[in-house]
């Protein structure tokens, strides 16, 4: 197939479902799924793991697999049916006129094939390049994606490149031979946020000078909308609402999509006084749906015996200004779409008691030999943790924000007392427990300081019911004299995480991954701690159900009292839930403060870069553009002088060549507010606030 | 890279004393001793007369001064008996106390006299590892390609035809011992049973020339029964490759299946068998007594067997330190090649 001056929309798909074959028979993944793609334009794709937007991206590709099967509609690629195309002008078009960039870069690149290779076959396939060619191609495509060194990075192996040098690779090879349509999927999902920041800023500037046409599948509304002109959002294997990115999220007319905004923090948002809506209930799993609506059982509008009826399909939604905007729901022009959120609950805001955790100048060294196998007994230092002192005091929930590498789950490690302390101390109550390890350490002080995981599926025994599981937790801790006691304990836990006690009877596959991780809540309170590490516990979690299992963590904190140390690197959940903030970078506080304090200048520059690289999901919101340079760099072989100075956006500011050689001081700002910065005080004081919000129309 | 090769030579050779050191104290203890001795001189000889032999010939001193000298690092012992007649362990029969030599152990390069072939046993080794080892190449090159070829064909489309009826085959090769299939093989192809009468059913005239006649069936029995084994290994990193996301990579950028298999999988799935396949040789050195004895070849294994058996002491001796170099060599290759393959693991 030749690159014709073709005009019409590069993609078209009509009515599309797509069936998996199993043993257990047929389970439709996609149904009566239609969207198309003009030439230039980038299409979004957003829904919850499960909702088949990823078999949309394959079925595109025509790569089903053995079990799946397109089992109805079609799919037009440049107005030619993808279904007639032999299995050699399939070939042809994939690489060449449909390109694809992957979720995880470092599984999608040959780990036992140079760079240089793998992107030279791109053209060797396509136009029958030769291979000194199809190189000085690869080389200049290397440098448009901005990777510095490019001669190096092509002689090098996908594993001596870091993942967001890795992903720039996946995104060079599929624009080798500049292909008419790009399907992104989750393309940085895998990435930190200031790393994706800048694969994000790539991807919009490439698709602009190249016109070509984008597929972009994500889950989370903010990415989608900065780099999307339309999108399409997918709820259990159907397009629910699909426009243009101002009517779906200013004038959304489906429910799905409304409640899907309203369980996502933005701005505004307040633990307090504005707390999420939660999406109640769980996601249907494909053999499980409803009929009618599949939305229908979780919805707020459901009218039964006209939701849960018959087959319903994508209706217009005419209006002045709307483009193309459809629904998937019977009552959309029913509905009150303005009608404030139905009064929630307003809460006290809880004072914070004493305090209950001190850190003082805790280091954590570690030393690692070069390479594992042929060590020639050279060794490094590791420095994970760099002199930190902070305070937590009871019922108050202290976020830990930084990207990998930062050193903040060694941190919860030598809390949990998994590692020891190199040097200085942690005070539980007045009880130095830096240099015990676990085993060390009395009952009491092991369920004082607890854990929520950030992986729900790993965390439980798959060969145990729940109930003993937790059972056993009560055993460790001498919580109830009998087993008797201990049972009735393990069912108020239940009810205390909101599960049905019935679920104390049921295997870990059985359960949902949000209704795992409150077991994983629930066996951290088992023995009332007073102080809970939730290492990013709802990363792993669909949208609907994190804001459930962010309110229930507060709900039971309100309580109980108990000091919660949030670890995470999402920083919008942050600001909804946390009253203090301790930002890490490389191993060092670079900024400690209330919530308040740190979201509002004057900001630490990596806290500033690391608000501005967040996406936030609403149109209202105007961001000012920080992106960093470069990756984070390894804590093997850290910078000199400030940990941040390699990627600092201010760097310039500060006079002379105080950034490279000293390692700022902790400077206090205002009241418990800590900056660790050269800058100057008249500096500070100018900074504009990263987001603002526009005035609402 | 100097350090590592330093650190597995160290390791080569404390493993070879330790090694010697043990099965030295078990071919020493009196009941072999007295079996040895019995073999050696007569069957019915009464215990005052084992005694004799044996202290006649040294064996009856401390058990550590002995080792030693075997190392050759203490000198050997002599004695001179009552009809004036010298002799000693490193006395050659014309020699007088003033001529013979002092030391004679492994360090001297010198590792003693069979007892069984009458013969010095580095020459033995010599001679017979130079003739396992011929039977080895020959195994090897028609063993590894075939195998590599039948695990990545089976393994390629997981599940389909192909997969199964190659797998069938793997299994069977690999479920029938060498003892079995051999027979079959020398009744099919070189009995008058059912006369095809291809090949030969004794490999002993390829002691002195390979032909195809006389050693297809000895090759063929070996290399079938390991094949299957390697087979299978390949086929299942093949099929675990081949679900990889890059494999999805590769498809998604027009690469046509051949160049799929040859250039992205491959390489990829050959890192797990290639250690299988350099355990293949430690196995071979003593897994071919079967066959060597079944086509009454006389290499290795079959000397081994025969010193075993008669409790020839330096003979298991000297086959203990090849034993343990070759174990540890073919490692060190492994280990190296495993790095070529592999190059998330690299010498530093």
């Amino acid at each position: 197939m030749t690159k014709s001056d073709y005009d019409g929309p590069i993609l078209e798909i009509e009515n599309l479902s797509i069936s998996f074959f199993t043993r257990a028979g047929e389970i439709p993944a996609v149904m009566d799924f239609s969207c198309t793609v003009m030439p230039g334009e980038a299409m979004g794709l957003v829904g919850e793991s499960g909702c088949g937007k990823s078999t949309v991206a394959l079925g595109v590709m025509q790569d089903l697999g053995v079990n799946g099967k397109v089992v109805g509609g079609t799919i037009k690629f440049k107005g030619r049916d993808l279904a007639s195309f032999t299995p050699d002008e399939l070939r042809d078009i994939r690489g060449s006129e449909i390109a694809m960039i992957y979720q995880e870069p470092m599984a999608s690149l040959n780990p036992a094939m140079k760079i240089g290779k793998q992107l030279a076959e791109v053209p060797m396939i396509h136009e029958g390049a030769s291979y000194a060619d199809a190189i000085t191609l690869a080389l200049e495509m290397v440098e448009k994606v901005r990777l510095p060194d490019p001669q190096r990075i092509l002689n090098s192996y996908p594993h001596q490149l870091s993942g967001g040098q890795q992903q720039r690779i996946v995104i060079a090879m599929a624009l080798m031979s500049k292909p008419s349509l790009l399907i992104l999927d989750e393309p940085t999902t895998a990435l930190d946020v200031t790393v994706e920041a800048g694969i994000v800023d790539l991807v919009k500037e490439l698709g602009e000078t190249t016109g070509t046409s984008m597929l972009f599948i994500s889950h989370n509304l903010g990415l989608v909308m900065d780099t999307c002109d339309r999108l399409c959002v997918m709820y259990s294997g159907e397009a629910v609402e699909t426009g243009s990115i101002e009517d779906v999220f200013d004038h959304m007319r489906h429910p799905y999509t409304q409640a899907l905004f309203r369980s996502i923090p933005l701005p505004g948002a307040d633990k307090n006084a504005r707390p999420l809506v939660a999406i109640p209930g769980n996601f249907p799993l494909p053999h499980e749906r409803p009929p009618g609506c599949n939305f229908g059982p979780r919805c707020d509008y459901f009218v039964e015996g006209r939701c849960n009826v018959g087959v319903i399909s994508m209706s217009d939604v005419p209006g002045k200004n709307r483009d193309r905007h459809e629904s998937r729901c019977v009552k959309w022009d029913e509905i009150d779409w303005h009608a404030p959120i139905a009064a929630k609950v307003e809460t006290e805001v809880t004072e914070p008691g004493d305090v209950i955790l001190k850190i003082q100048d805790l280091k954590k060294y570690y030393e690692v030999s070069a390479s594992a196998l042929f060590s020639s007994g050279e060794r490094r230092v590791v420095k994970a943790n760099e002199t930190l002192s902070f305070e937590a005091r009871e019922a108050e929930t202290l976020a830990i924000v930084g990207e990998s590498g930062c050193g903040k789950s060694t941190l919860a490690k030598m809390l949990m007392g998994l590692e020891t302390a190199t040097d200085g101390a942690i005070t539980l109550e007045n009880k130095d427990i830096g240099n015990t390890e676990i085993e060390d350490r009395d009952t009491r002080t092991v369920a004082d300081i607890q854990m929520v995981f950030q992986n729900p599926f790993d965390t439980l025994n798959p060969s145990h019911k729940v109930g003993d599981q937790i059972i056993r937790v009560l055993e460790k801790f001498g919580v109830g004299a009998t087993v008797a006691e201990r049972n009735e304990k393990m069912l108020e836990l239940l009810d205390l995480v909101k599960l049905p006690r019935e679920f104390a009877g049921r295997m870990p596959r059985q359960l949902s991954g949000g209704q795992k991780q409150r077991v994983g809540i629930a066996r951290a309170f088992a023995g009332a701690p007073k102080i809970v590490v939730a290492d990013e516990p709802v990363s792993a979690l669909d949208v609907s159900v994190q804001a459930a299992v962010t309110d229930l963590l507060m709900e039971i904190q309100r309580v109980s009292r108990t000091t919660l140390l949030f670890i995470s690197h999402d920083l919008s959940i942050v600001r909804y839930l946390a009253d203090r903030v301790l930002v890490m970078y490389l191993g060092h506080i670079v900024e400690l403060g209330t919530t308040d304090q740190v979201f509002s200048p004057p900001y630490h520059p990596y806290t500033e870069a690391l608000l501005s690289a967040v996406p936030i999901a609403d149109t209202k919101i105007k961001k000012k553009r920080i992106v960093l340079d470069g990756d984070i760099p390894s804590a093997m072989n850290p910078p000199s002088g400030c940990p941040f100075q390699t990627r600092c956006a201010r760097k310039s500011s500060v006079p002379g060549n105080l950034c490279e050689t000293q390692v700022p001081p902790m400077r206090i700002l205002a009241d418990g507010h800590q900056v660790k910065c050269h800058l100057s005080d008249d500096v500070l004081e100018q900074m504009e606030p990263v987001i603002t919000i526009v005035a609402a129309e | 890279m100097l350090t590592f090769l330093l650190k597995r030579s160290w390791i080569m050779l404390l493993t070879a004393l330790c090694l010697t050191a043990i099965v030295f104290f078990l071919t020493n203890i009196y009941p072999n001793l007295e079996k040895l001795a019995k073999t050696q001189g007569n069957m019915r000889m009464t215990d005052e007369q084992v005694e004799r032999w044996l202290g006649d010939r040294g064996y009856l001193r401390p058990m550590v001064s002995r080792y030693g000298e075997w190392l050759g690092v203490m000198p050997g012992w002599t004695n001179t008996d009552e009809d004036g007649k010298f002799t000693g362990r490193c006395v050659n029969p014309d020699d007088t106390p003033e001529t013979a030599s002092r030391f004679c152990g492994v360090l001297q390069g010198d590792f003693g006299m069979s007892t069984v072939f009458k013969e010095e046993v580095g020459a033995i080794i010599v001679k017979k590892m130079g003739l396992t080892g011929m039977l080895m190449l020959w195994v090897m090159i028609v063993m590894i390609p075939m195998a590599l070829i039948v695990g990545v064909l089976a393994g390629m489309k997981e599940g389909s035809r192909t997969d199964r009826s190659l797998s069938t085959f793997a299994i069977t090769t690999t479920a029938t011992p060498e003892y079995v299939s051999g027979v079959i093989f020398v009744v099919i192809f070189s009995s008058s049973m059912v006369g095809l009468k291809w090949f030969k059913g004794s490999a002993a005239s390829a002691m002195n020339e390979i032909t195809f006649e006389n050693f297809t069936l000895p090759v063929m029995t070996i290399a079938l029964y390991g094949m299957g084994y390697i087979a299978r290994m390949t086929r299942a990193s093949m099929a675990e490759v081949m679900t990889a996301q890059y494999i999805r990579t590769a498809r998604l950028k027009g690469v046509s299946f051949p160049k799929i298999v040859l250039k992205h999988a491959l390489r990829n799935a050959l890192i797990a068998p290639f250690t299988v396949i350099m355990l293949q040789f430690p196995y071979l050195l003593t897994g071919v007594v079967i066959v060597e004895t079944l086509f009454n070849y006389k290499g290795f294994g079959w000397t081994l067997v025969q010193a075993a058996s008669n409790n020839d002491i330096e003979m298991l001796m000297g086959a203990s330190i090849i034993a343990v170099i070759f174990v540890l060599v073919t490692q060190l290759i492994s280990d190296i090649g495993y790095v070529y393959l592999n190059p998330r693991i690299r010498v530093s």
